[in-house]
C-alpha cells in the first residue's frame, strides 16, 4: 500500500494514473483560486446549483450528437452542453432572487433540484434510445478517471490554466467586488461584470471538473480550499494563493491515494483529502484555530480568577481598519 | 383505470404524494427562516448514515437505517454549527464544507463495502426506486378491501403514511410557536416560546421527513419537495396559513403530475419505455415554481410595484 502510494506520488504507476494525478492537481489549483472570490462574496453555494444544473445539458448534448450520427461520447461536445445548461441554471437563480421575493438560498435549492431532476429524466430517455445502448453518462455524477485520455487531461490543463490566469489578472477588481460592492462601483469597478466573471470562472471549473470529480461533489473543491486557506491569512492574495495550493494538493494526493489501492473512487478521495486539510486548518491555525482559541480562553479565565484585569481583545488595536488594501476584516 | 393501475401505479403514486406532502410542510418554515438549504444538506449526509448503519447492523431493516440516518443528520447539524462558531465561517460555506465532505465519505464507504447482496448504491440514493414499489398482490380496486392483499402492500407506503400524518399533526399542534419564532424570534422569546428548541425540533422533523422519503423516492424528490412547493406558495400569498395550504396543493400536483407524465407520458408520445418518475416529479415542481414566479399575485417583494 505504501509502496504503491509512493510510486503514484512520483508518477510511476502507469500512464493513466500519472495523467489523472496531473489533471487532478491542476483542477484543484484552479478550483481553489476561483472559489476564493465566490466564498468571500458569500455565494459559495451558487456553485452547487451550477454543478447540478450541468446534467440536463450533458444529456441534451449527448442526444443531439447521437441524432447527428456520432457516438455521443465526444468530451468537448458534452462539456459544451453542460456549460450551456449551467449558464441557464445560474441565470434563473439570479432572476429568481432579484425579480421575485424568494431569497437566494431558496432559488439555489429550487434550481439545483429541478435541473438535476430533469437531467435524470433525460438519462432514462437516453437509456431507452437504443436497446442496450450504454452511454455511461452516469459517470459524470461522481466522476470516473478510468480510461482518461490524453486529450481530456489537456482540456483540463488548458482550461485550468486559463482560469488561473484570469484570476491573477483581475484579482484586484474581483477582491474589491467581493468585499464592498458599493465602494467598488464608486472607484469604477464594474460590479455586474465582475459578478458575471466569478460565475463564468466557477462554471469553467465545474465543467472541466466533471470528468474527474463529478457534478455532485465538485462544489466541495470550490468551497473547501478557500475556507481552509482563510484560517491562515487575512490578505486576499494569500488566501487565493493558499487556496490554490490546498486545492492542488488535494487533487494530487487524492489521485495518488486512489491509484494505490482498489475500490478507491478518485473524486470522493480528493474531497476527503481537502476535508482533512480543512480540519487541520481549523484546529491548528495560529490566528483562529481551535487550539489557540482554547488556550486564550483558559488564560482569560485564569486571569479573572486571580483578580487581574482581562486582556483587551488581542489584535483589536493593530487590526486593519478597512479592507481597501486587500485586508480582510478580522471579524469575518 | 382497472386492475393494472391498482397493481402497478396506485402504491407508487400514493407514496409519492405522501412523501411530497411530508417534505413540503416543514419546507415552508425552512424557507421563511432562510434555511432552505438545510434540507439539501441533510439529504446528502443521510447517505453515510445509512451505509454505517448497514455496516454495523448488517441489514437494511427500517429501524437501524432510520437510526443511522437520523444520527448522521444530527451529527452534521452539530458539525455545521461548530464550523460556523469556531471558524467564524459564513453559514453557506460551512454547510458546503460539511455536507460535501460527509457525502464523499459516504460514497467511499459504499465503494469499500460489499453491498452486492442488498439494494444500496449511489444511484438508488439519488433517484430512489419509486417504480419498483408495486402492489403485486392486488388484482383490482376490490383488493383495497381484501385484508390478505392489504397485508402484502409495500411497507414503504405505511411508513411514509405514518410519517406524513405525524408531520401534519405536529405542524398543527405546534403552529403558534412555529409561526411566532419564524417571524419574530425576539418577540417569541419574550412571550415564553423556547425558540432554540423550536428550531432544533424543526431540523429533526425535517430529517425524519427526509429519511423516510429518501428510502422510497430518492433524494432528488426530497430536495425538490422541501423547496419548490413552499417557494411557489410563497409567491401566491402573504398569509402563512394560505401559503401552507398552497404548498400542499402544489406538492400533490407535482407528485401526481410527475408520476403520470413519467409513467404514461412517453407512451402517449409513442415510446415504449417510461422515464424516471422521481426526476419528472422534481421537474414538474420546478415548472410550477416557474409559473408562480411569472404570474403569482405576490411574486414581488413588498413595496415593489406588482406590475412589471
Amino acid at each position: 500500500m505504501w509502496d504503491a502510494f509512493l510510486k503514484a506520488l512520483l508518477f510511476q504507476s502507469g500512464y493513466n494514473a500519472s495523467l489523472v494525478a496531473i489533471g487532478a492537481a491542476l483542477l484543484g489549483a484552479a478550483a481553489g483560486s476561483c472559489g476564493t472570490f465566490l466564498f468571500l462574496r458569500k455565494r459559495a453555494l451558487v456553485s452547487d446549483a451550477l454543478a447540478h444544473s450541468t446534467l440536463p445539458g450533458i444529456c441534451v448534448a449527448f442526444i443531439v450528437m447521437v441524432l447527428l450520427g456520432g457516438t455521443g461520447r465526444n468530451l468537448a461536445g458534452l462539456l459544451l452542453g453542460s456549460a450551456a445548461s449551467a449558464g441557464l441554471g445560474v441565470f434563473v437563480v439570479h432572476w429568481l432572487s432579484t425579480r421575485t421575493r424568494l431569497p437566494e438560498d431558496a432559488a439555489i435549492g429550487a434550481i439545483l433540484s429541478t435541473f438535476f431532476g430533469f437531467g435524470v429524466v433525460l438519462l432514462t430517455v437516453i437509456q431507452s434510445m437504443r436497446s442496450g445502448y450504454q452511454a455511461g453518462l452516469e459517470s459524470f455524477l461522481l466522476g470516473s478517471t478510468a480510461g482518461m485520455l490524453f486529450e481530456d487531461a489537456l482540456l483540463i490543463a488548458v482550461g485550468g490554466a486559463l482560469a488561473v490566469l484570469f484570476v491573477l489578472l483581475f484579482r484586484r477588481p474581483l477582491a474589491l467586488t467581493s468585499f464592498d460592492p458599493e465602494f467598488a462601483s464608486t472607484v469604477g469597478v464594474r460590479v455586474g461584470a465582475m459578478d458575471l466573471a466569478m460565475m463564468l470562472l466557477a462554471m469553467g471549473v465545474v465543467v472541466i471538473g466533471l470528468k474527474i470529480v463529478g457534478l455532485v461533489l465538485i462544489v466541495a473543491l470550490l468551497v473547501i480550499p478557500p475556507v481552509a486557506a482563510r484560517f491562515w491569512t487575512d490578505r486576499v492574495e494569500f488566501v487565493m494563493l493558499l487556496a490554490g495550493i490546498f486545492g492542488g494538493l488535494s487533487g494530487y494526493l487524492g489521485a495518488a491515494i486512489s491509484a494505490s489501492a482498489p475500490r478507491m473512487p478518485t473524486g470522493p478521495i480528493i474531497i476527503l483529502v481537502g476535508a482533512a486539510i480543512f480540519v487541520l486548518s481549523l484546529v491548528l491555525s495560529p490566528r483562529r484555530g481551535l487550539v489557540v482559541e482554547l488556550r486564550r480562553r483558559r488564560r482569560a479565565q485564569a486571569r479573572l480568577l486571580a483578580g487581574w484585569p482581562v486582556d483587551p481583545q488581542p489584535d483589536a488595536a493593530s487590526a486593519p481598519q478597512a479592507c481597501v488594501r486587500g485586508h480582510l476584516d478580522p471579524s469575518r | 383505470m382497472g386492475a393494472e393501475f391498482v397493481q402497478l401505479s396506485l402504491t407508487p403514486l400514493l407514496i409519492a404524494v405522501l412523501a411530497a406532502v411530508a417534505c413540503a410542510l416543514p419546507g415552508n418554515f425552512l424557507l421563511l427562516r432562510r434555511q432552505a438549504l438545510v434540507g439539501d444538506a441533510i439529504s446528502h449526509v443521510v447517505l453515510p448514515g445509512i451505509v454505517l448503519a448497514f455496516l454495523i447492523s448488517g441489514t437494511l431493516a427500517t429501524g437501524p437505517v432510520l437510526l443511522g440516518a437520523m444520527a448522521a443528520a444530527v451529527f452534521a447539524a452539530v458539525l455545521i454549527e461548530l464550523v460556523k462558531r469556531v471558524g467564524k465561517v459564513e453559514p453557506g460555506a460551512a454547510m458546503g464544507v460539511v455536507f460535501s465532505s460527509l457525502f464523499a465519505a459516504g460514497v467511499l464507504l459504499l465503494e469499500q463495502t460489499d453491498t452486492s447482496g442488498v439494494h444500496l448504491d449511489v444511484e438508488h440514493a439519488l433517484y430512489g426506486n419509486l417504480e419498483s414499489l408495486i402492489w403485486l398482490a392486488a388484482d383490482g380496486w376490490h383488493s383495497l378491501l381484501d385484508p390478505a392483499a392489504l397485508k402484502r402492500m409495500p411497507t414503504e407506503l405505511f411508513r411514509m403514511g405514518a410519517v406524513a400524518i405525524l408531520i401534519a399533526v405536529l405542524t398543527v399542534l405546534f403552529w403558534r410557536p412555529l409561526k411566532l419564532s419564524t417571524f419574530d424570534e425576539g418577540f417569541a422569546r419574550t412571550v415564553g416560546v423556547p425558540t432554540l428548541l423550536v428550531s432544533f425540533a424543526l431540523v429533526v422533523v425535517t430529517a425524519i421527513a427526509v429519511v423516510a422519503a429518501f428510502d422510497a423516492v430518492g433524494s432528488i424528490i426530497v430536495i425538490a419537495m422541501l423547496i419548490c412547493p413552499p417557494a411557489a406558495a410563497r409567491l401566491m400569498t402573504n398569509r402563512l396559513e394560505v401559503q401552507v395550504v398552497w404548498s400542499v396543493v402544489f406538492a400533490i400536483l407535482s407528485a401526481v403530475g410527475g408520476y403520470v407524465l413519467g409513467g404514461y407520458g412517453p407512451l402517449w408520445l409513442g415510446s415504449e419505455y417510461a422515464v424516471s418518475a422521481a426526476g419528472m416529479i422534481a421537474t414538474v415542481s420546478g415548472v410550477i415554481l416557474l409559473c408562480a414566479a411569472l404570474w403569482g399575485p405576490c411574486r414581488k417583494r413588498i413595496g415593489e410595484p406588482v406590475a412589471s
